[in-house]
């Protein structure tokens, strides 16, 4: 408890730095029951593809019949994760697919046609999950295909298994939620805290860490008093409210909020003896361990002004946004941009013919009056970009080197530390699409880099090639050598 | 017994010339300038001839005496025009500096002879295939300078822009109008 204590006081004097308040525009959803009966569309595509790191290996062929929660595609390697089929039916191929990406380019999925059995396959459930060991639970978390369900779709098996090579002291669990617009997490803990306390617990055991936090923006008092009374029997779980502040929930400022400690630059909450998962995650384990089942649908929030009846919906992986939208009542003709997640972060999507994946916490129709759109103005180094940058960079003047193709120059201002969260952009009166320039300059670092690299490989194989030529020209000589020897002998 | 006594004398033959070959390349030594080498270092090394002198070291020679800019060399693309700008402290405007869309050499497999003529220009071995077979290009290798094309007989080699996929995609540059310049 004393430990507990200390964090306690910490909450109260630690500052976050920078930081915004957009609109929440949470309303429209917050006070829905997530729908559970959503008809299953006729076809599903699956990307190998959902997560950070290396695609799946598929183990199925065409014409494959599948039953509900059967491997589809297997992980490869530590970073990858697994996909399963939504539901039980035909395998009709591996193609091909648009991505839900901003470029809107094609990646390989695999398409499942429905039977409408809804078959499960037969799942190994574990009635006590505290009977398995750290090693065991981090292998049925690898198995159901587990990602991070807030955005980041980072492989949740790898990061388990950190936790018992590293030490950790505390899980911090995030409820944070602070992209506007979205209420799938506020909808999930206030509707199902009792497996995603029980989620918590399996995951404090697999690290073998002693207490978790589950932080809780204070605009969700519903959620908070849910959590509360769903973890008031579990002593090493704390639920604690945190300040609505975008980013809130950006891992390194609920680091520092709730327990004191600053990440390093450069470094990860786990330096500090710290691992973050997301509430969704802490549920899809639960499932995962408990019932075996993988992860094979999710909730998310489909909203927007362009949508007559926003809600959130429990679908099947693989469903197209378009069919959600449809499902919601939306209205293409009043859609000005669609996103996919939260309109800080979330992705722009050139049409939404594409799938719901496991990262996808959110489908949006915007309308024009909700974008706003306005041609940017010449900066008016009113600085109000620099008080809103969480991470405490100077982005007016990144934007200009970057304008100026002075890549270094943003380096050196810190271009690398960006976690192209918008707040900058959202705050500028002059609405430079400041976090576009960031992006376009990380791209092109990356590209840099690779060009490096090629560079160096060049240089490599242009030696070697060098090098087996001088040595044919010296076996040549010497052949001709030992050849007018001989003649000479004669 | 003439046949031991001619390898003999060859080889003591060969031997004294290399040391004599030796021995003047160290006294007779033109001093490198050692900047040129290490631009050098920096260029790609592929020997292109794409930037108008006949390999990577004329062009750092030029590059150095000051009788070429910075942008010469379109395989190092931006990248290295940026690099040598800040090694010689040079001024350059890399806003007129197209990167070249990345292409990648592919051969036909229909009219490929299997004549090796691809396989012997190509400075990084990008090309691979025996003699009267198909030859192919490992893309991987391959720095699009188009020597191949050049030599091949039967113009089964053509250059193709590597295609974009998710992997490689990265995002545009905000166009100025709407970026308030
Ligand atoms: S907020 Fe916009 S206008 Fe103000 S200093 Fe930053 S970039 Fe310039
Ligand atoms: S996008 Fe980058 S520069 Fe802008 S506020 Fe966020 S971290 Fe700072
Ligand atoms: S263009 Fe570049 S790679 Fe080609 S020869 Fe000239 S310096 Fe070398
Ligand atoms: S273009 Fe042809 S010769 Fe040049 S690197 Fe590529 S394969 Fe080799």
């Amino acid at each position: 408890m004393v430990v507990l204590d200390i964090n306690a006081l910490w909450r109260r004097r630690s500052k976050i730095r920078g930081g915004v308040h957009p609109e929440p525009r949470k309303e429209s959803t917050a006070d829905k029951p997530i729908v559970t009966d959503f008809p299953l569309p006729e076809r599903l595509y699956l990307p190998l593809q959902q997560h950070l790191g290396q695609p799946a290996e598929p183990v199925v062929r065409a014409g494959d019949k599948v039953l509900k929660g059967q491997l589809l595609a297997a992980s490869r390697g530590a970073v990858s994760a697994s996909v399963h089929a939504s539901t039980s039916g035909t395998v009709a191929g591996i193609e091909e697919y648009p991505a839900p990406h901003p470029s809107g380019l094609p990646t390989p999925t695999i398409v499942l046609e429905p039977d409408g059995e809804d078959r499960w396959i037969e799942g190994a459930g574990e009635a006590d999950p505290f009977s398995l060991t750290p090693e065991e639970l981090c292998a049925r978390v690898d198995q159901a295909g587990i990602v991070g369900l807030g955005g980041a779709a980072f492989p949740s098996a790898m990061k388990l298994n950190l936790g018992w090579r590293t030490r950790i002291n505390t899980l911090i669990i995030n409820g944070g939620e602070c992209e506007p617009y979205l209420t799938c997490d506020d909808r999930l803990m206030r509707e199902r805290a009792a497996e995603i306390v029980e989620g918590v617990r399996i995951m404090l055991h697999g690290l073998q860490c002693p207490t978790a936090l589950i932080a809780i923006e204070d605009n969700k008092p519903e959620a908070y008093a849910a959590m509360l009374d769903a973890a008031k029997k579990h002593g090493r779980i704390e639920v604690v409210q945190v300040p609505s502040l975008y980013p809130m929930g950006w891992e390194k400022n609920l680091v520092t909020h709730l327990t004191g400690k600053e990440v390093p630059a450069g470094g990860r909450p786990t330096d500090v003896g710290v691992l973050l998962h997301n509430v969704a995650t802490a549920y899809a384990v639960q499932r995962a361990v408990r019932y075996g089942r993988p992860l094979i649908s999710r909730v998310v929030t489909v909203s927007g002004e362009a949508v007559e009846a926003p809600r959130n919906v429990e679908a099947p992986l693989g469903t197209l946004l378009s069919e959600l939208l449809a499902f919601c009542g939306h209205k293409p003709e009043r859609t000005a941009r669609y996103v996919m997640g939260g309109p800080m972060m979330g992705d722009h999507l050139p049409h939404v013919q594409v799938p719901l994946v496991k990262r996808t916490s959110g489908i949006l129709a915007l309308t024009p009056e909700e974008i706003q759109a306005a041609d940017a103005r010449p900066c008016i180094r009113c600085g109000r970009c620099v008080s809103a940058c969480p991470v405490g960079l100077l982005p007016l003047e990144m934007m200009t080197r970057i304008r100026a193709g002075q890549l270094d120059a943003a380096v050196s201002f810190g271009l690398r530390d960006c976690i192209s969260c918008s707040s900058c952009s959202y705050v500028c009166p002059s609405r430079i699409p400041l976090v576009h320039y960031f992006k376009y300059a990380s791209g092109e670092l990356m590209a840099r880099q690779q060009a490096q690299q090629k560079t160096e490989q060049t240089n490599r194989l242009a030696e070697e090639k060098r090098r087996r030529l001088e040595r044919a020209k010296q076996a040549a000589a010497a052949r001709k050598a030992q050849a007018s020897a001989k003649e000479d002998a004669s | 017994m003439y046949i031991l006594f001619a390898v003999l004398s060859l080889t003591a033959l060969g031997l004294a010339l290399g040391f004599m070959l030796g021995a003047a390349a160290r006294y007779f030594k033109v001093e490198d300038n050692p900047l040129v080498d290490e631009i050098e270092k920096m260029m790609p090394g592929s020997q292109c001839g794409q930037c108008g002198y006949p390999g990577c070291r004329p062009a750092a020679e030029a590059l150095v005496a000051g009788k070429a800019s910075a942008t010469l060399c379109p395989p190092g693309g931006k990248a290295l025009a940026e690099q040598l700008a800040s090694k010689l402290s040079l001024d350059i405007d890399l806003a007129g500096v197209e990167d070249q869309v990345p292409m990648v050499a592919r051969v036909s497999e229909a009219t490929c002879i299997g004549c090796t003529r691809c396989f012997k220009v190509c400075p990084t071995d990008a090309i691979v295939g025996a003699p009267k077979q198909i030859h192919a290009v490992v893309a991987d290798a391959c720095i699009a300078c188009g020597k191949c094309v050049e030599v091949c007989p039967t113009e089964c080699l053509g250059m193709q822009p590597i295609k974009t996929t998710l992997r490689n995609w990265r995002w545009a540059k905000p166009d100025l109008a709407a970026a308030g310049a």
